[in-house]
């Protein structure tokens, strides 16, 4: 009898362990809350994106390729006019004109702070760029609204509002961005680079050019892909600015859409599971399968260029 | 002097002046923000509400609404946060469960924050039928802010050292028990500071909160505290416009005669409350660490 109970015991899971199994699941839990969520977005804006094309039956080809988009009414040639292509093609649009903008200068001062001035570098550069960083997009777009406009319609006419003022706008929002993840990436090249450069007679600008970007180069385009990421999925800064008219951009100064603007600006007009609506829901999908594409291709420059210590 | 060098001072003067151009667009977006906005900031224009037609409206309700969704977001979203982030840095083996925990947690955080809003919108405001309100708005700041959050905490927890690890196990814990009163005590200024540096993001963010906690800021009874009634200042099934919200609508289709003033007052009370939360980030963790590592 004193044996069995001592063996039931024995064999019981201790307080502790019960515990330890307790705190294991509760923390596995939260993480699998979130592995929910993420698949719940996808699978979520997926079936509402795709029922434009299964249950509206507009084909691939008239949404991808259409150039007139107003959802609900037809086109002069009959179909229904969804060609989401201006919007395609402004998102692009700002988003790689930003990135040409903004990685010259976002380099150049990643390598004055690391390579050239360090100290006023971390000094006045590092918190300001932290501080730009944490800016809310909509205090960016205001500035734009009453600066840069302004400058765009005084300098190029027009209204000012267009792809030019949006790139302005972006240029600026993702510039922080990439010097810091530039500079991090600078920062991990090792000493010795610079030193084994410098002890073969090479110059500074040598050193700089030859050896450190070259070594830097797929962390700096890490860099410009996150901006890029940063500026294509922004929605409000380049709604403000961009002048919200669905039209393929002929010129950077006309008005023009992105993908992110017209989401925005229409969402609350329209009755859920009408055409109109489910036309933005797949321009969400759009803006959703990109935002996978930029993942991807951060993942493919991270293991190609790792940097081996 | 030869080629190369010429070459090379050239070079870096060059950059030399794009990191003086960048500091000036840099300095004059903070100036710009301060110096047009913070005149237009007073008292009155922080506590009382918005007007829509005619001039004089200030920010109260939806400064209070910014701050009531914010603790709400960071209430909600910290235990979570504090739960993935302790699996994933104590717990989690190196395996492909784990590689896929980490794309997914990648992914969120690299979502245009639209989407997010737009998921809220779907599974919040329409399927559970909560319609615009505070705690729509809270669950999708959640999410939004879940990632980052996470990441943060995690950095901190994995700072920590072995030692104490080690010492907790020799000591007789569970492994549980060591990380509940030894490793997130330790990683407590990180996390904080983390905790911090998250409400700034999600203090700012508008895209998420539009078709979440909606456009509007009815108006407050601040005299009733009691969350069952509509007009009640912590009700949560009311629409409440955020401070980020207010500068983009009223932007967007504002019609009130001082418009400009009360977006960029709006604007500088924002970058206001990010640079306090920014500074606070450092200056709390530095603090608790010093008074944490001074008790031992």
């Amino acid at each position: 009898m004193q044996d069995q109970k001592l063996a039931k015991q024995l064999m019981k899971k201790s307080k502790t362990a019960r515990y330890e199994r307790f705190g294991h699941l509760l923390s596995l839990s939260a993480l699998l809350l979130i592995m929910a969520i993420v698949l719940g977005i996808i699978i979520f804006i997926a079936t509402k994106g795709l029922s434009t094309f299964f249950r509206d039956n507009i084909s691939f080809k008239d949404f991808f390729t259409g150039v007139i988009w107003n959802p609900g009414t037809k086109t002069p040639s009959g179909q229904q006019a969804v060609g989401a292509l201006p919007m395609i093609v402004g998102s692009f649009l700002v988003t790689i004109l930003a990135a040409i903008v903004s990685t010259p200068f976002a380099i150049g001062t990643a390598v004055y702070m690391t390579e050239i001035s360090p100290k006023r570098g971390a000094k006045i550069l590092q918190p300001v760029t932290e501080l730009l960083v944490g800016i809310p997009s909509v205090v960016y777009g205001f500035i734009g609204l009453s600066v840069v406009v302004p400058f765009v319609r005084n300098t190029f006419g027009g209204s000012g509002f267009g792809i030019l003022s949006g790139t302005f706008v972006l240029f600026v929002m993702i510039l922080p961005t990439i010097v810091s993840m530039t500079v991090d990436s600078l920062k991990a090249v090792p000493k010795y680079y610079r030193q084994a450069s410098l002890a073969l007679g090479a110059t500074k600008w040598q050193t700089i050019w030859k050896v450190v970007l070259r070594a830097a180069t797929p962390g700096i385009l890490t860099a410009i892909v996150f901006g890029m990421a940063r500026a294509f999925g922004e929605a409000l800064a380049v709604q403000m600015v961009i002048g919200n008219a669905a039209l393929m951009p002929h010129n950077l100064v006309s008005p023009a859409s992105t993908l992110t603007s017209v989401l925005t600006a229409g969402m609350g007009n329209t009755v859920m599971g009408s055409l109109q609506n489910d036309a933005l829901w797949s321009l969400a999908l759009v803006l959703l399968i990109m935002s996978l594409l930029f993942n991807l291709m951060v993942h493919f420059i991270g293991r190609r260029g790792a940097f081996k210590k | 002097m030869n080629r190369t060098q010429k070459q090379s001072q050239i070079a870096i003067l060059l950059l030399r002046l794009i990191a003086a151009l960048v500091v000036l667009i840099l300095a004059f977006l903070i100036g710009y923000i301060f110096i047009t906005g913070l005149p237009n900031v007073s008292w009155k224009f922080l506590t009382s509400p918005a007007k829509a037609f005619t001039a004089g409206g200030g920010i109260g309700v939806q400064l209070f609404n910014s701050i009531y969704l914010l603790i709400l977001a960071m209430i909600i979203s910290l235990p979570i946060a504090l739960g993935a982030s302790i699996y994933l840095s104590e717990y989690a083996k190196d395996n492909w469960f784990t590689s896929m925990i980490r794309t997914a947690i990648e992914i969120l955080s690299s979502l245009p924050s639209v989407v997010v809003g737009l998921f809220g919108f779907l599974l919040f405001v329409v399927q559970f039928n909560y319609g615009f309100s505070i705690i729509s708005g809270a669950l999708t700041l959640t999410i939004f802010n879940l990632p980052l959050l996470t990441r943060n905490i995690e950095e901190s927890l994995a700072s920590v050292s072995d030692d104490q690890r080690q010492g907790g196990l020799g000591l007789g814990l569970s492994k549980y028990e060591t990380i509940v009163h030894i490793v997130v005590p330790a990683a407590l200024p990180g996390i904080i500071s983390g905790v911090i540096l998250c409400s700034g993001r999600v203090f700012g963010e508008a895209a998420a909160l539009i078709y979440t906690a909606g456009q509007s800021a009815p108006a407050l009874n601040f005299g009733d505290w009691n969350p069952f009634n509509i007009d009640s200042p912590l009700s949560p099934l009311r629409p409440a416009e955020t401070l980020a919200v207010h500068i983009w609508k009223i932007n967007s289709e504002g019609i009130m005669p001082d418009l400009t003033q009360v977006s960029s007052g709006s604007a500088a009370v924002l970058v206001l409350a990010i640079l306090i939360f920014n500074l606070s980030a450092r200056y709390i963790g530095r603090k608790i660490f010093e008074k944490m590592t001074s008790m031992n």
